[in-house]
């Protein structure tokens, strides 16, 4: 009944037929190859990244929950944990911006509530094309209402994240949802089933058809039918979810419960035998008793749902009505569904006529594992070449800064975040778009700040540091705002990894994040895969993002990127050493991704950031800035941005590599681009403390001038390179992405 | 003295009032499930803001046939304070305690952002410690708050002096075709209203969200605390 052209259309290999029939020890049949082909499915599976993502660093101090679970979790004191990870959304919203957006938002957030926590908020990394593409700005433009019209109806904030634009990512746009929630430690609750008769329930929406083999889509390519993909695309529902959180949490204060797990992707199936698999027992269940939302929905369709908003739970026996009480209270179904069983099989029934039956374990952990052939590409010696002195010279600093500002990489991302509720719950103390996101936690005296980053270009010149210096930058984002960093989740998109070059960056990419997560002691606590994402055969540039999670014991130390006040000193802190590889500069100036990413020394990275933290905590410096895309001149001019009208005037010294002068030299001192160097303002009173601390720190430091005054004036080496009105300055900024969407402000 | 704050599947400010009214305050507060049908001996109520029954069919206009709503009308038409906060201003007119009718912000995207409203009146009970003019920076966050009515009830509410906060400049200016002064396109830049007989008040912006000086603004304090004062002087608090 099953024939070789069934066993391809489920996304499967001959050989992992072949294992399935060796494990089974007979046929499957069609929904237990079904239930095969979604948990043995790439985006479930991690067949080709698991191997590697072995390697990576999961164990800390403050460790509570590393991968494996639906979250990650780390202590934060006061007997509270904060559970967080970072999951991607992207082929879906491709297909359907709107929904896919809005249901990778609700998927992440069931992952977090899931664990016990209730989440706090939420952060984005967003890639699209170039926005002079119609079809990209439709894109985005669903995207950020999908977030939106998740996120502020559930009433989480979204309080922070990033946007990066590049051509490579028109027919393949990411979305990767960041979620963080609180919670007691000893309250954390596991995706585990246990005790043998305990009841297994099904609460939350009905079951439709659809989403159904959502998980295979997502591990496979685009191409021209595409569009036909859209009913694979789950629609949410945010109210309910809102229904399903309070109900859980409510639910979750008893001790009621012995395990629960969200249905996301490979919906009933995935949660049923991972449950199973992590208690080491069985499940039996019947999908007579699973509520459904249409008629004559088969046992397959029921198996392979991927509606949303759905939940499974072990609860203890006799405890089944205080459950009940609660779901009836919150007008949501709660269905007892099967039984727990020790005999570690997932044993699925219709209407007690037995449908699949298949061991746990060889569903969720015996799964394939590739250890796929990796090649470096052969044209990447080619585009790591860089001839700087054939670059034609035709743009002046001063333009060159305006264009920079301009561009919707690098201009105020309001227009994104205005629509983002990003203040309920009343936790924001850094709102979005002033550098790392911070909420305090209410009865405690801390706050969380977190960030998520990635830069593709450098990935694409060199996967290994480009994913160091991912690493890298978010720690430092969060340092910046005062927080140590105590942990942090990464999400892995590239394209397909049966091509031996696409392969070769995931694998330099995850020995990067490793080798800096080492190297600043900061342990990873989970995350995502996101591979082919391609459209006729052209994958994405490789982007690792990572979300970094710190701590600040007080949280009325916090630090934004502007300036307080006039007056102040700045302060550089860190080699500014600049160099144009792979820089915004010459991306966008001369439409060129070409060169090395900026070197990166992990023991001055980890310096700086213990530098900063405790700049935050002795409350001596009070704004602090990270250098990054555009260099040093678009740093200044942002730590000028939304400051009341804060100026600068600052002179900064050609680093010795790049004298004599030149217009060159000139034009990478101010635009080319720098790890571990930060931008902060001190009061003039602290500034020598602050440069004897420093010293003392192993912090290379250097005080450049003061912030004032209304203008934003700029030399190097005592030559004026800008001296333009900030209000000027600042409007290009402020409109430079709102200009694309809404013509009152082109 | 005691806060019922009434809580709609859905509602996702109740938590933010909740703390505002005890935590920053120093008030009791009760939180009424909607299904409920007392309010645990309150002075005065709040419905808070959110996506009750989540927005859909249109914001509030489920959440009105909620339970609780009898009493909270029962104790609207006693006299006693009632305040709406953003999709509680909603329900509040869905329910027609308060007259209008919300439309989508004029660039029909939600708008989440600090904004100036000037207190146009001072004799409601959660506008008396403020002066007559005085602009208050309170966040909004929303995607159907631009008030409309009718001219003639535009006309009523003018005369009966029931416009109790308009959209404004920082300065206090009113433009009200001017999106960063208006931003939802209120009829009239109306921000907030009250009945005819001053109790009930509903406005878009979250006072809850502007009590402490971490979250940017304590402006929204003087809303609350205006009916803490109202009610001692009414010798309702002992």
């Amino acid at each position: 009944m099953i024939d070789a052209a069934t066993v391809a259309s489920h996304g499967m290999t001959p050989e992992e037929y072949q294992r399935v029939r060796d494990i089974l020890g007979r046929e499957p049949n069609l929904t237990e190859l079904g239930i095969f082909s979604v948990m043995w499915s790439e985006h479930c599976s991690y067949k080709s990244s698991r191997k590697h993502l072995r390697t990576l660093p999961t164990e800390g101090p403050r460790v509570l929950q590393g991968p494996g679970e639906n979250a990650g979790a780390v202590d934060i004191g006061d007997g509270l944990a904060a559970v967080f990870k970072i999951e991607s959304h992207n082929h879906p919203s491709f297909i359907e911006p709107y929904q896919g957006a809005a249901t990778g938002v609700g998927g992440i957030i069931r992952d977090i509530f899931t664990m016990g926590a209730r989440p706090i908020a939420l952060l984005d990394s967003l890639r699209f094309g170039e926005l002079d593409d119609p079809n990209t700005r439709r894109i985005m433009e669903g995207v950020v209402a999908g977030i939106a019209g998740y996120g502020n109806s559930i009433g989480i904030p979204t309080v922070g994240g990033e946007v990066g634009l590049d051509p490579s990512y028109a027919g393949n746009p990411l979305v990767n949802v960041f979620c963080l929630g609180v919670s007691k430690i000893d309250d954390i609750i596991r995706g585990q089933a246990q005790g043998l008769g305990n009841p297994v329930y099904y609460v939350g929406a009905k079951t439709g058809r659809d989403g159904i083999h959502g998980a295979t889509m997502a591990s496979a390519e685009f191409d021209e039918d595409t569009e036909e993909k859209r009913p694979n695309v789950q629609v949410g529902d945010p109210f309910t979810e809102k229904l399903l959180l309070e109900a859980c949490l409510e639910v979750m204060a008893t001790d009621a419960l012995v395990g629960i797990q969200d249905m996301g992707a490979a919906g009933l199936t995935c949660s049923s035998c991972e449950m199973g698999s992590r208690g080491g027992v069985g499940i039996e269940i019947d999908l007579a008793h699973v509520p459904q939302r249409e008629t004559g929905m088969t046992p397959y369709e029921i198996m392979l749902s991927e509606s949303q908003e759905r939940m499974l739970f072990v609860v203890k026996r006799g405890r089944e009505a205080e459950v009940e009480r609660t779901f009836a209270k919150w007008d949501l179904h709660a269905v007892r569904i099967g039984q727990v069983t020790d005999d570690g099989l997932l044993r699925v029934r219709d209407q007690g006529q037995l449908i699949a039956e298949i061991p746990n374990t060889s569903l969720a952990d015996d799964g394939p594992v590739y250890d796929r052939p990796t090649a470096r590409p052969s044209d990447l010696d080619d585009q790591q070449r860089l001839d700087l002195d054939s670059l034609p010279l035709s743009v002046t600093p001063s333009d060159t800064l305006l264009r920079l500002l301009a561009s919707p990489q690098i201009a105020s991302k309001r227009w994104i975040y205005r629509q983002y509720d990003h203040m309920v719950r009343t936790n924001t103390i850094v709102p979005p778009g002033m550098g790392a996101a911070v909420v305090r936690v209410k009865d405690t005296s801390r706050a969380l700040a977190f960030s998520v980053d990635g830069n593709s270009r450098y990935c694409s010149l060199d996967p290994y540091r480009g994913a160091m210096l991912a690493v890298a930058e978010s720690a430092r984002n969060v340092a910046c705002a005062g927080g140590l960093a105590v942990g942090a989740t990464n999400c892995l998109n590239f394209g397909n990894p049966e091509r031996p070059e696409i392969m070769w960056q995931l694998v330099r990419a995850i020995e990067g994040i490793g080798d800096a997560c080492r190297g600043l002691g900061i342990p990873i606590t989970g995350g995502n895969v996101s591979l082919y994402n391609e459209t006729d055969g052209e994958a994405i540039r490789p982007t690792p993002v990572i979300g970094v999670v710190g701590v600040l014991e007080d949280a009325s130390r916090v630090r934004g990127r502007t300036f307080r006040t006039p007056g102040a000193a700045i302060v550089l802190l860190g080699d500014h050493r600049p160099a144009l590889g792979g820089s915004e500069y010459l991306n966008l100036i001369h439409r060129m991704v070409r060169g090395t990413p900026p070197p990166l020394d992990l023991d001055a990275e980890r310096a700086l950031h213990r530098f900063l933290v405790a700049t935050a905590d002795s409350g001596l410096v009070e704004s602090a800035h990270d250098c990054s895309e555009g260099g040093l001149a678009v740093t200044l001019a942002e730590c000028c941005f939304e400051s009341g009208g804060i100026g600068v005037e600052v002179d900064i010294p050609t680093p010795a590599a790049l004298t004599p002068s030149s217009e060159l030299n000139l034009l990478t001192t101010l635009f080319g681009e720098v790890a571990t160097v930060t931008v902060v303002s001190v009061p003039q009173t602290g500034l020598s403390e602050l440069l004897a601390q420093a010293r003392d720190a192993g912090v290379p430091a250097r005080a450049v001038g003061r912030a004032g005054g209304e203008r934003f004036r700029v030399s190097v080496n005592g030559e004026r390179a800008f001296n333009y009105p900030l209000a000027e300055v600042e409007k290009t900024w402020s409109n430079g992405l709102a200009r694309y969407f809404d013509e009152r402000a082109a | 003295m005691r806060f019922a704050i009434v809580v709609f599947p859905g509602s996702n400010c109740d938590h933010d009032a909740y703390h505002a009214v005890t935590q920053v305050l120093g008030h009791d507060a009760v939180l009424v499930w909607h299904k409920d049908t007392d309010l645990g001996g309150a002075d005065a109520v709040i419905l808070p803001g959110g996506f009750s029954y989540g927005d859909y069919l249109r914001s509030g206009a489920i959440a009105r046939f909620s339970p609780v709503m009898g009493c909270v009308a029962e104790f609207a038409n006693a006299g006693g304070p009632v305040i709406g906060i953003c999709n509680g201003f909603q329900v509040l007119v869905e329910a027609g305690l308060l007259p209008g009718a919300m439309c989508r912000n004029r660039q029909l995207k939600f708008i989440c952002e600090h904004v100036s409203i000037r207190v146009e009146q001072t004799d409601t009970p959660f506008t008396r410690n403020a002066r007559v003019g005085q602009v208050l920076r309170i966040p909004i966050a929303h995607g159907e708050g631009s008030y409309y009515a009718l001219p003639e009830t535009i006309a009523a509410l003018e005369t009966q002096r029931q416009v109790v906060f308009r959209y404004t400049s920082p300065g206090g200016e009113l433009d009200e075709r001017n999106d960063l002064w208006n931003p939802n396109g209120s009829t009239a830049a109306i921000a907030g209203i009250c009945n005819a007989r001053r109790n009930v008040v509903g406005l878009m912006p979250h006072p809850e969200r502007a009590c402490e000086a971490a979250m940017g603004s304590v402006d929204g304090r003087t809303i609350l605390e205006s009916v803490v004062a109202t009610l001692a002087t009414q010798g309702v608090l002992a």
